[in-house]
């Protein structure tokens, strides 16, 4: 009996490897849904392996703070998210080396085409969302912790009122970027969103861009490195590779034809 | 998470209690039609066709991926959809529909193999003390009751831990739509395990605890 379940054991784990290529090493990425929503790695991942034939690139696609939790365990070898201020308590705290800069995606306070509250008209974000408060008018929040989430935070920081707000107007969805999107268009909401996700999801959605533009509203992303991950040298590969010119002409191709706007802009050195 | 946890478990709580209440009332009627017929398959003849269908519809709705039971109904009440003027996607009745999609068959279908299961002399009994249709209808579910049951713990057990139905069509809200299990992939994300393996137990717990009332229930009655 106890053979029969080690024999179990070993053909489970072979199971488990098949579809593996043995000479490859699996680099295993934490990012965030909005980079996976928006579909960049669908074009990132395979152009990885084509310059790093020796490494197979997986990515887990979770909120920046799951992320940075799968980094703490040493789940993943690298991470790719945005969320500055965790970003640096992450590396302080001794999880990770070699933060470096890779990418910006803009934010978009989008909302329903007649505009009921005039945000377009805002001085800036904050005004914006002040104007948004002061109507009541319904709001979809992500309230997941994703780096999104923190940076809409920040800008609720900023304001003359904050939420927790009294009444049914402020919905947390506690989802994705994707699926906050789908609720805001169907619930006629306004909303905070990265604009690459937008972009890609903007054919199915009845929301119209009304808000964009100043420095608040940008979304900066990082390689972080896993101290002590199953595959360190992968993990640097990924970081020298994406932070190189072959990896910035990925990230500015990503979605030009299709959009006429580059979805994520790579940091210049 | 400016929501209490109890307010979701409460939450959680009435909306798979309905939506499981509601399935029964569904389930258990046509789960003993389709048993009665099977106790008399001999001499019933007529729309048989019919039957084997509604039985294999049952079957099938008792194994029904409830993803896509939740897209389906996502795509029924979305604003763009024929239900859409209701504007019931991510509310609570939308939660409670998907769920009694889901709980209905199971019902159904424990029903069915309850009340099958039964002796066919039992309704030959009935008919020869003189009762009709309706009173051998009614005696054929008292004697099924334990399990109706059983059903009743099975279907609340399954649609309160279900999770991607109730995701798609409820959305998660807090304070509106965010139940025990939305609450827990929500815990996962934000890199919270220790939250979200507390209220799993919770889960647990709740769904033991009726399977516990329903057992000590069929014991004292057997």
């Amino acid at each position: 009996m106890k053979n029969f379940a080690t024999l179990l054991l070993i053909f489970s784990i072979s199971m488990t490897m098949v579809g593996c290529d043995p000479s490859k090493s699996v680099v295993t990425l934490a990012s965030t849904t909005s980079t996976e929503d928006s579909g960049l790695f669908s074009v990132l991942a395979p152009a990885f392996e084509e310059d790093n034939p020796d490494y197979e690139l997986r990515v887990i696609a979770v909120g920046t703070g799951e992320a940075l939790e799968l980094g703490r365990r040493k789940d993943a070898d690298i991470l790719l998210v945005h969320a500055p201020i965790s970003e640096i308590e992450f590396i302080e705290s001794g999880h990770g080396v070699n933060r470096k800069e890779v990418m910006r995606n803009d934010f978009v306070l989008l909302g329903p085409s007649d505009d009921p509250v005039g945000i377009a008209s805002a001085a800036d974000s904050i005004d914006a969302l002040e104007m948004i408060a002061k109507a009541e008018s319904d709001y979809v929040s992500r309230g997941d912790e994703s780096g999104t989430h923190k940076k809409e935070t920040s800008l609720w920081d900023e304001a003359s009122v904050q939420p927790p707000f009294e009444g049914d107007w402020f919905i947390s969805t506690g989802q994705g970027m994707g699926n906050s999107l789908t609720i805001a268009s169907e619930k006629q909401a306004y909303i905070l969103s990265d604009k690459a996700t937008y972009l890609t999801r903007q054919d199915n959605l009845e929301l119209s861009a009304l808000f964009q533009g100043g420095s608040d509203l940008s979304n900066f992303y990082s390689v972080i490195e896993v101290t002590d991950a199953s595959e360190t040298e992968g993990a640097k590969a990924f970081s020298d590779w994406i932070t190189s010119a072959a990896g910035k002409s990925v990230i500015s191709g990503f979605g030009s034809d299709e959009f006429t706007e580059p979805l994520f802009i790579p940091t210049q050195e | 998470m400016s929501e209490t946890l109890l307010e979701i478990v409460i939450r959680s709580i009435f909306v798979s209690g309905i939506a499981t209440m509601i399935g029964l009332a569904i389930g258990i009627p046509v789960g003993a039609a389709l048993g009665l017929w099977k106790l008399q398959r001999k001499r019933a003849t007529h729309g048989r066709r019919g039957r084997l269908l509604l039985l294999a519809l049952v079957n099938t709705g008792m194994g029904l991926p409830p993803v896509v039971v939740g897209v389906f109904i996502a795509i029924t009440l979305s604003r763009s959809g024929p239900l859409g003027f209701f504007e019931l996607l991510y509310s609570v009745p939308a939660i409670i529909i998907a769920q009694v999609v889901l709980s209905a068959p199971l019902s159904a279908g424990i029903t069915y193999a309850t009340v099958a299961s039964l002796p066919e002399r039992f309704i030959l009994q009935l008919r020869a003390f003189g009762a009709n249709g309706r009173q051998v209808f009614r005696e054929l579910l008292w004697e099924s009751r334990l399990g109706i049951l059983a059903a009743a713990a099975v279907g609340f057990g399954q649609v309160i831990s279900e999770v991607g139905a109730v995701t798609i069509v409820g959305g998660n809200i807090e304070g509106s739509t965010r139940v025990m299990t939305t609450a827990i992939v929500l815990e996962a994300r934000k890199g919270e395990f220790i939250a979200a393996l507390g209220l799993g137990l919770v889960l647990l717990a709740l769904v033991f605890g009726a399977n516990l009332l329903v057992a000590r229930f069929q014991e004292s009655r057997r």
